[in-house]
């Protein structure tokens, strides 16, 4: 695919759902013509074709669950000039980290018929825990004109615009009521990294956090106005402990509220 | 001649997995479908959570089809609480999935599917010589993005899906704005069905056990009974009676077979020759003038029913939209009982049962999740074993693509099919 003297892309998958990558494939507009800028050398969802490393960009999709793909990371750090994460699972472990709160092994042993079968380990963790990482994309899943804008900026050699601030900024922006203010609805915007649209708010609803931590999450400012609007402790700790639930400052946050054990 | 055909790492499908088909001279001793996919154990992680949550949470199953999860847990879900959304909230459902279906049939069709007939690697390298059927692909495929992100907000991990119904319903304008494009691409999607009906199909057939839900009235999404093509007709509450899941060594999913009698197939084939006479007029029309019938037991001419299925939503939607009158609430009330529910609804690529128990403070106890592709899998490695003859006969590239193409027939997600490893402990 592509040309040989376009840098050459390289999308990885670990424990993912496949939809960070599936955004790449859904930038229906512009999937041609940037296929005319890089050389998509190794995709595997999408391509046969398989070009040798090394690779100029790697998107890394997935956390690190298993013993193989410990050291898989390591292969593709090494064939990679820059290697990018995108989504949740990669940058904080994702949805599966949740297990990093449980005893997994117990698990395993009590349920599977076979647990010889599996291999697993204990915990899911950011691929950034692992190897050295460049840059990264936020959100469960990305949002895919941030990616073009990644992949132009690092082809162009720049830096690439991501904004760093609150998803209730982006409300401002687009106009859109607080839902805390107006109808009282619990809401994760101020302490999550823009980059979404602020769509949950956009339909009615409070941020659930998939975009993770944003720089200086006051996360225990918006803790209060919580619980001052009658919502249970519960009720945080499992919104703090979802899709990011492995991110140093939701982690914390959530574990004030209680206990994720419920085995 | 080949001993042995192996993909280390199987393209263009979701997911990852491997393939490794042993000949004992001409003669197939072994086919296995490894899946490497680490499970994320998705059923342990729902334990303890709120139901309010699952929709989003099994939405993370999968990327290509979270509608099918969202949908399975609203309705399983509601089931266990004994509520129905009713009209018109149902109906913006329909559309939600036409959306969802639109989308990954697309998907499947144009970039992961039709490469293997047209000998291209993917849909890129084949946009140089038949770039107009990928550029009418890519349209169809957004259009169906379309209609999830304006009902969902956006297209992969919709935020609007709620227990109950919804957190917001768009306004009549809102989706009145999809018609043009909805109209357009239904338009391609008659094309391409003729188009795709000039395909060059292997010849190869198999007496396979299809299963399908079945409506009254309607092509079915959300409701009705499972069904199959050899006599199967239950409530959905009675999958796990009919259905039982085994571990295998070479694999982290699980399969899924018929108690009693083996494999068996979902998926658009299934739902096609079980509810043929369900389909709307114009998809009937156009697969009699395609030329394609049922019963059709030749799973290459699958992408044949996917394409009656794309005319099947889209000109449903089309009928929705038109008639769509929004309603003064966007959900109904959800009571906390404890109580038990089930449901099946036909994700793209056939049907995903979730079953839930939760307790009086609606608090997730136990969860089932049965993915069509783990579905599937069984009858992947029959097909793979009765083609081997022709493989052992053919030069090794082709053999290989011919065997990958045997498995990308069922549009295998196998992200899905590894998500219902059991990590929950069964409670006496
Ligand atoms: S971050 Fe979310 S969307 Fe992306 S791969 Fe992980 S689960 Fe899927
Ligand atoms: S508003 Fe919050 S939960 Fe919703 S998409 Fe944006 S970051 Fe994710």
């Amino acid at each position: 695919m592509g040309d040989h003297q376009c840098p050459k892309l390289a999308v990885w998958k670990f424990a993912s759902c496949d939809g960070c990558q599936l955004s790449l494939l859904d930038c229906e507009d512009e999937l041609l013509a940037l296929a005319g800028e890089v050389s998509i050398a190794h995709f595997p969802e999408a391509s046969r074709a398989m070009a040798p490393p090394p690779y100029d960009l790697s998107l890394v999709e997935g956390s690190i669950t298993t013993a193989r793909d410990a050291e898989r990371i390591h292969e593709v750090r090494k064939h990679s000039k820059t290697l990018v994460t995108i989504g949740a699972c990669a940058t904080a472990g994702g949805i599966q980290a949740l297990r990093n709160y449980r005893d997994v092994k117990e698990f395993t042993s009590i349920v599977y018929a076979r647990p010889d079968y599996i291999d697993t380990l204990a915990t899911s963790t950011a691929i950034a825990d692992h190897v050295p990482v460049d840059m990264e994309l936020r959100g469960c899943p990305i949002d895919k004109h941030q990616l073009l804008e990644l992949i132009s900026a690092v082809i162009n050699g720049r830096q690439p615009n991501i904004a760093t601030h609150s998803v209730c900024v982006e409300c401002k922006l687009r106009g859109t009521v607080c839902v805390m203010v107006a109808h009282g609805q619990p809401c994760l915007g101020p302490v999550t990294q823009a980059g979404c649209g602020a769509i949950c708010p956009g339909c009615d609803r409070g941020c659930y956090g998939c975009f993770g931590p944003q720089d200086t999450p006051n996360t225990d400012s918006l803790g209060k106005v919580w619980l001052q609007a009658d919502r249970q402790p519960d009720e945080l700790r499992r919104v703090f402990h979802n899709f990011n639930a492995a991110a140093e400052p939701f982690s914390e946050a959530g574990s004030k509220y209680g206990q994720d054990d419920h085995s | 001649m080949a001993r042995t055909i192996t993909v280390d790492c199987l393209t263009r499908v979701e997911g990852e997995g491997a393939l490794t088909i042993r000949f004992d001279g001409d003669s197939v001793r072994d086919v296995k479908l490894r899946i490497f996919e680490p499970p994320r154990f998705f059923e342990g992680l729902l334990r303890g959570r709120a139901l309010e949550e699952a929709p989003d949470i099994t939405a993370r199953i999968c990327g290509i089809c979270p509608v099918a999860y969202q949908m399975s847990a609203c309705h399983a879900l509601e089931d266990a609480v004994g509520i129905h959304v009713g009209e018109p909230l149902r109906t913006l459902r329909r559309l939600l999935y036409c959306g969802e279906w639109i989308s990954s049939h697309c998907l499947h069709m144009f970039m992961l599917h039709a490469p293997d007939f047209l000998g291209y690697p993917d849909a890129i390298s084949m946009a140089q010589e038949h770039a107009e059927l990928v550029r009418r692909g890519l349209r169809m495929k957004q259009v169906g993005n379309a209609i999830l992100s304006t009902i969902g907000g956006r297209e992969i991990h919709p935020v609007n899906v709620k227990v109950g119904g919804f957190y917001r319903v768009p306004a009549a304008g809102e989706l009145k704005a999809l018609l043009p494009e909805l109209i357009r691409a239904r338009d391609a999607a008659l094309e391409t069905m003729n188009e795709f009906s000039r395909l060059n199909f292997p010849d190869f057939e198999r007496d396979y056990e299809f299963v399908a839900l079945r409506h009254p009235q309607e092509y079915p999404f959300c409701e009705g009974r499972l069904v199959s093509s050899k006599g199967l007709d239950i409530e959905v509450h009675d999958f796990e009676r009919a259905f039982q899941e085994e571990q295998v060594p070479h694999s982290t999913a699980l399969h899924s077979v018929i108690k009693g009698r083996g494999a068996y197939v979902c998926g658009p084939l299934a739902r096609v020759n079980l509810n043929f006479d369900k389909l709307r007029p114009l998809a009937r029309e156009a697969a009699v003038s395609a030329g394609f019938s049922v019963p059709c037991h030749n799973p290459f001419r699958s992408i044949l029913a996917r394409a009656l299925e794309v005319i099947q939503v889209i000109d449903e939607a089309i009928e929705i939209i038109e008639s769509w009158a929004p309603p003064a609430y966007a959900s109904v009330q959800i009571p906390h009982k404890a109580a038990i529910g089930f449901s099946c609804t036909e994700a793209p690529r056939g049907i995903l049962y979730h079953r839930y128990e939760v307790d009086g403070d609606g608090l997730i106890q136990d969860a089932n999740i049965v993915p069509p592709t783990s579905q599937n899998q069984k009858s992947i490695e029959t097909d793979l074993f009765d083609i081997a003859a022709r493989l052992a006969a053919m030069p090794h590239e082709e053999a290989v693509l011919l065997a990958e193409q045997t498995v990308r027939n069922y549009d295998p997600c196998i992200s899905c099919s590894t998500h219902f490893l059991k990590l929950g402990i069964k409670r006496e």
